[in-house]
């Protein structure tokens, strides 16, 4: 089948798309865009963590099918088109919260749209938020640290 | 067009940071938070396949045959492989013994065994060819702990064994067994006051490290293949490869792709040579990618352990002996068996000072899935049982746990159990001291003016307790860990480091095959390149086959090894690079001669300060590039029989204090605080290496509480292989974990550095037990602990 949305603001179309590929095979394997990760493809990581119509969900359990005429934002397009990190981002890398990197995608994602709803979160908020996106390295202490860092940031910003 | 996303150089330029000793940013971390940052999942080529495995399902049977007539039927499937197609004599692999076969012959030994393998032009495809395949079981009987796999009529896991541990195994069931014996531990034991014994087992953990195992192999003109791959340790895969391939190694050119996290599970192969059978035999690139189901089949696990102590005191709190018994399930293949019971039997009395030990480590070999290296291999499991003891030893003097634990604690100049002197610091007592001196988080964290916060509670959003039922605990526990390869191995690390004047700026490229699994090597050789050679941008390549081994990514080796070989390579380019200013300048300023020089903000300059020349204006046109190997110091192999031997390299230490609140009701545990101190002789990069403490404390607190692969202990089935059912701790089930980092040099090592990276792993665990016991009065001699294990009778 054909399938086509509107990823990260561009309008994109895949063909020959078999009925059973979930939304994350079509954007790392048909679109290029493998930022978001494949850590575990139950929905139990959060390291394929999109937006669709600006809800995070996990893309590995999202059918290619049903994202048919809709939006979806990935970590591709967190960064400004000048290539700029977002805030979240740069927070990221200076709070060192990216060790082997493979949660980070979809942290960004999660992280992302807690700030634009929360944008001064407690500690409590930051780790409810993202209690679905495992991290192996880190421990957290530094993506709490980034999150913190990143809403600093912008509430001094505005 | 070819393969995209494949791993790109690093080029970092950093003017006022960037030295060793600051907390320099990632080169790599603007890749990894836009989505950039090549993973070997992320391989990509328009003409490749799919390649997929096909597993047992039975963990021990003989296979009666093998049906691929309709699988290779399949339209769209390009290859059906099993071991019948292996195209050499040579057929198994492994770390250190080689009795894994690349595909099954004849019968399966575990759970999950690779048995066929499918190339096909969508993973779908593969997939659905390889249930197709129709492979018949004949069952055997299965071995899955000590009783069976030592009866006198078991069955051999492995028939026909040749390796060098068969001489001096007492059971052909048992891969490797260490004795250490120092003293007299039974006339110690009349001495004792006390005496307390106890059994402790331990669960299998897995590394769970998220980035699957996977890669892509793309056949060359030259018959040969080119390989991108997730792994720790280029050189130790390119020589298990080559041969089954039939290759030289030169036409197998390994290049590491981005690697999603390791923590041992990455030592062994994977895919490797399966992807390479694929592209080999179909004529194209082949990708492979593991799903979490697969993956945990894929990779060795932490060795679960059943161990024996006893130990005895003096009333003044002195500990008289230790005798004990380690078994670890090594299950069907041995991997890193055989160094895992070497690090268990040397460490297996902890940080402390016992002149009359007793000791006997050994692993097996069963039908359970095969376990090998995992951060703090062989001493963490021992640190959880020690640790343990030494809580009841203390409980039975009256004695407070942490003073009797600095009673007893090793110092600089303390002998090992292996007669080997501990000739470094080891501030055991001190660490100790740190953790408990720290003030203690306030209780009842969770009360707020608008009733209980449940977030901050035993079970969570779960919403299972406001406050009813929870007991507070804490919990202390210190540990022992060995750096680099032990018992005499050939460690060493290779760099290469070229430096040359680019527009007018002296520039360094350094090119290792040093595994970059997350652990920020790369962050650190570029700290060196600035430190050794006085300049800012400092270029680092990716790591590949066409330079020399730097060892693996494992036993808290890379800063010191590969950091040392940087170094090294480094000091020898600026030899070369201030002998070429000696010739061009030295005539004009007697300094050249006579002065010490160094390289620093792009200039030569005297140990005075006083500049004599541009980095770029000595070099000129010419280009410095040197590449040399770098050794620790020689060690012994431990004797078969008494364990004696200098057999490590450095030791290295940490202390964590758990707090922790149990919902006693419902055996639900919320770990509050995890706070940890650990000397690191020098921290390269502070930011790096209390990423490391934290990471490795939380990897501790998993296995205390929820992380166990639950084998059937009848058909050695694995039951939950997903992260559905395998959990590892979320940012919710995770404490803050605050870090006290000490700095005592190690004269032996490069800047005085120690290696950081499993030690936390290894106290976090027995810390958050001992915490759950003061909370509960339980004995709790079994980790992870279950709910059961705490409200059962």
């Amino acid at each position: 089948m054909r399938v086509s949305f509107t990823v990260n603001g561009r309008q994109q179309e895949a063909d020959d798309v078999w009925e059973g590929e979930s939304l994350l095979y079509v954007l790392r394997e048909r679109m290029g865009l493998p930022g978001s990760k494949n850590a575990c493809e139950q929905g139990e990581c959060g390291s394929c963590t999109v937006r669709l119509d600006g809800v995070p969900v996990c893309s590995c359990l999202v059918a290619a099918g049903q994202v048919q005429g809709r939006r979806v934002d990935t970590v591709e397009g967190l960064a400004g088109a000048d290539g700029e990190l977002s805030p979240i981002q740069q927070a990221f890398v200076d709070a060192g919260a990216v060790q082997c990197g493979f949660c980070t995608p979809g942290l960004l994602v999660a992280a992302d749209e807690l700030l634009e709803h929360n944008p001064s979160p407690s500690d409590g908020d930051i780790r409810e938020a993202l209690s679905g996106n495992l991290c192996r390295c880190t421990g957290y202490e530094t993506i709490l640290d980034a999150v913190r860092l990143a809403a600093a940031r912008t509430g001094q910003a505005v | 067009m070819g393969i995209t996303r494949t791993p790109t150089s690093l080029t970092q330029s950093s003017a006022t940071r960037g030295g060793i000793g600051e907390s320099t940013l990632r080169p790599d971390g603007t890749l990894k938070v836009t989505g950039e940052f090549a993973y070997s999942s992320d391989l990509w080529h328009e003409d490749m396949l799919w390649g997929y495995t096909l597993r047992s399902t039975v963990a021990h049977a003989a296979i009666v045959s093998i049906d691929t007539g309709e699988a290779l039927a399949t339209p769209g499937v390009y290859a059906v492989l099993t071991y019948d197609d292996l195209p050499t004599e040579v057929k198994h692999y492994g770390l250190e013994i080689r009795d894994t076969p690349v595909l099954a012959h004849g019968k399966v030994r575990h759970h999950g065994e690779p048995v066929a393998l499918v190339a096909a032009d969508h993973p779908e495809t593969a997939r659905r060819a390889a249930a197709k395949i129709r492979v018949e079981y004949e069952p055997l009987p299965v071995i899955t702990d000590e009783a069976s796999a030592t009866a006198p009529d078991a069955v051999l896991v492995h028939e026909g064994r040749d390796d060098h541990h068969i001489g001096h195994v007492p059971h052909p069931n048992i891969v490797h067994r260490q004795p250490v014996v120092r003293g007299d531990a039974a006339a110690a034991a009349a001495r004792a006051d006390v005496v307390v014994s106890g059994e402790y087992v331990f669960g299998m953990q897995d590394q769970a490290f998220l980035g699957p195992e996977s890669g892509l192999a793309v056949p060359a003109e030259d018959g040969g293949v080119d390989l991108y791959v997730a792994t720790q340790w280029l050189h130790s895969d390119l020589g298990q490869i080559a041969p089954v391939l039939g290759l030289p190694e030169r036409k197998v050119r390994m290049t590491l792709s981005g690697v999603g996290g390791a923590f041992g599970g990455r030592e062994d192969l994977s895919m490797q040579i399966h992807g390479c059978l694929l592209a080999l035999r179909t004529g194209k690139p082949v990708k492979i990618v593991y799903n979490r189901f697969e993956s945990f089949f894929g990779h060795v696990h932490r060795h679960p352990a059943r161990l024996w102590y006893e130990h005895g005191a003096t009333r003044d709190g002195r500990l008289t002996h230790v005798r004990c018994r380690i078994v670890l399930d090594g299950g069907a293949y041995a991997s890193s068996s055989p160094a895992v019971v070497g690090n268990a039997a040397s460490l297996s009395i902890g940080p402390y000072v016992v002149d009359d030990v007793d000791v006997e480590a050994l692993a097996l070999y069963t039908n359970n899935p095969p376990c090998g290296a995992m951060r703090g291999f062989g001493a963490v499991q021992a640190c959880f049982a020690y640790e343990a003891q030494m809580d009841r030893v203390a409980a039975e003097l009256g004695m407070d746990p942490v003073e009797f634990r600095q009673i007893n604690a090793m110092e600089q100049g303390a002998v090992m159990p292996t007669g080997q002197t501990v000739d470094s610091p080891a501030p055991v007592a001190e660490l100790l001291r740190r953790v408990k001196s720290r003030p203690l988080p306030p209780e009842r964290q969770w009360e707020t003016t608008e009733g209980a916060d449940v977030r901050a509670l035993p079970g969570g959003l779960s919403n299972t307790t406001h406050g009813e039922g929870v007991v507070r605990g804490v919990g202390y526990a210190v540990g022992i860990k060995n750096v680099g390869f032990s018992e005499g191995f050939d460690d060493y690390s290779t760099a290469r480091v070229r430096m040359q004047a680019i527009n007018g700026e002296a520039v360094a490229t350094v090119h290792t095959a040093m595994a970059e699994v997350g652990q920020g090597g790369v962050t650190v050789h570029a700290q060196i390149a600035r430190s050794e050679l006085g300049v800012t941008q400092v270029t680092i390549q990716p790591a590949d086959t066409q330079v020399g081994s730097a060892g693996s990514t494992s036993a808290s080796r890379q800063t010191y090894m590969t950091g040392g070989a940087v170094k090294n390579t480094c000091e020898a380019v600026r030899a070369k690079v201030l002998d070429l200013g000696r010739r061009k300048f030295g005539t004009y300023h007697p300094a050249w001669a006579t002065a010490e020089l160094l390289l620093e903000d792009g200039k030569v300059v005297t140990d005075g300060g006083e500049v004599l020349a541009g980095i770029a204006e000595v070099l000129d046109d010419e280009v410095v590039d040197l590449e040399l190997e770098f050794r620790h110091r020689p060690t012994q192999a431990f004797d078969l029989r008494t364990g004696q031997g200098n057999g490590h390299v450095q030791y290295s230490f940490a202390a964590h204090r758990a707090v922790v609140e149990v919902d006693t009701e419902l055996g639900l545990v919320k770990v509050v605080e995890l706070a940890c101190a650990q000397d690191v002789g020098k921290a390269l990069n502070p930011l790096s290496v209390v990423g490391q403490i934290q990471g490795g404390t939380t990897q501790g607190l998993g296995v205390a509480v929820m992380e166990e692969i639950v084998v059937d202990p009848v058909t050695a089935l694995v039951r939950n292989p997903s992260f559905t059912d395998y959990l590892i701790p979320t940012i919710l089930d995770t404490p803050t974990i605050p870090v006290d980092v000490l700095e005592l040099a190690d004269a032996q090592a490069p800047y005085g550095l120690r290696g950081v990276g499993e030690a936390p792993t290894l106290s976090s665990t027995p810390a958050v037990l001992a915490a759950i016991r003061q909370a509960t009065g339980l004995a709790l001699n079994r980790t992870p602990v279950r709910p059961e294990h705490l409200t059962g009778p």
